[in-house]
């Protein structure tokens, strides 16, 4: 059987629906939804380099690249936002985090 | 082989994301994450994306998921308490995962390329050329200037993890070199006539 592009189409979609599923399950534990996103960036990633693999266009896997920079820089953000927000709270539950509400 | 390969990576990465959003405790979590991406990169090296298979286990599973690992053993949060409202987002959750699956799938099967794709590629594949040279060869020409945005991005996520981490406590004495550096012999020494045997 030969794997094409829809098998990895179907792989991306599910991993997909399991990051969205997981930032609306865990909606107090933000360390699952950092987690959550960085399935979805991984399964937007693997629809590049099926269709970069599919189309013989090596320009998929430059924007993966890119793709991959910017998650990586997210997830160092976003831990440093929630180590800092630790620091000052004491709790890192998401429905504290509504100061800027007044 | 191919096949099998595929469906195995497939598998325990779909698996072991489930477990990622359903595990209790965090921990789990992120070792999960970590086979998740693993499997992930074996799907890329099935696709023929050696490279980047191989930045994804060395950012991700080296860098990014230790870094997780890292956060949650350091704050000592009471995990249990977190996952109260997980029972009451169940049904939300899952019905946005069939609708969003539903509209993916319809896509996904639905789906078929123009005949003449291939043609358009903006930088097609060169024969006897390695992914991780063929992808160097583009990257530091065609598509330097995402190179240096990428760069851009990761020196201002560095400072500002730095920035957004770092504090300074009171009472702690530094070493301060452009103050050292500006002593001068003037304005550190001061000499003094002493009279004869009374002391300064």
């Amino acid at each position: 059987m030969i794997i094409g592009l829809t098998h990895y189409l179907v792989v991306g979609a599910i991993l997909f629906t399991l990051g969205v599923a997981g930032i609306i399950l865990n909606r107090k534990n933000i360390i699952v939804i950092l987690m959550s996103v960085e399935l979805i960036l991984l399964s937007v990633n693997l629809n590049f380099v099926a269709f970069s693999h599919e189309l013989g266009d090596l320009t998929g896997q430059v924007f993966a690249l890119y793709v991959l920079t910017v998650a990586a820089a997210e997830a160092a953000i976003g831990l440093a936002i929630l180590v800092a927000f630790y620091r000052n709270r004491g709790t890192i539950a998401v429905e504290d985090i509504n100061s800027l509400k007044g | 082989m191919a096949a099998v390969l595929f469906y195995i990576f497939a598998t325990i990465m779909i698996g072991s994301a489930c477990v990622v959003i359903f595990a209790r405790n965090p921990v789990h979590s992120v070792l999960f994450l970590i086979l998740a991406f693993c499997n992930g990169a074996g799907l890329f090296l099935l696709a023929g994306a050696e490279f980047l298979a191989m930045i994804l286990i060395v950012v991700y599973v080296g860098a990014v998921a230790v870094l997780f690992l890292f956060v949650v053993m350091m704050l000592d949060v009471d995990f249990a308490e977190l996952k109260q409202g997980f029972a009451k987002h169940l049904p939300l959750g899952l019905g946005v995962g069939v609708v969003v699956m539903v509209e993916l799938g319809l896509i996904a099967i639905g789906w078929q390329s123009a005949p003449n794709a291939s043609y358009a590629a903006a930088s097609p594949m060169v024969a006897n050329v390695s992914n991780t040279a063929a992808l160097g060869q583009i990257l530091y020409t065609k598509y330097a200037v995402f190179f240096e945005a990428s760069a851009m991005v990761l020196l201002t996520a560095m400072i500002g993890a730095i920035v957004l981490t770092l504090h300074h406590r009171p009472n702690v004495k530094r070493q301060k070199i452009s103050d050292q550096n500006a002593r001068t012999r003037d304005n550190v020494i001061e000499i003094k006539k002493v009279p004869f045997r009374t002391g300064v």
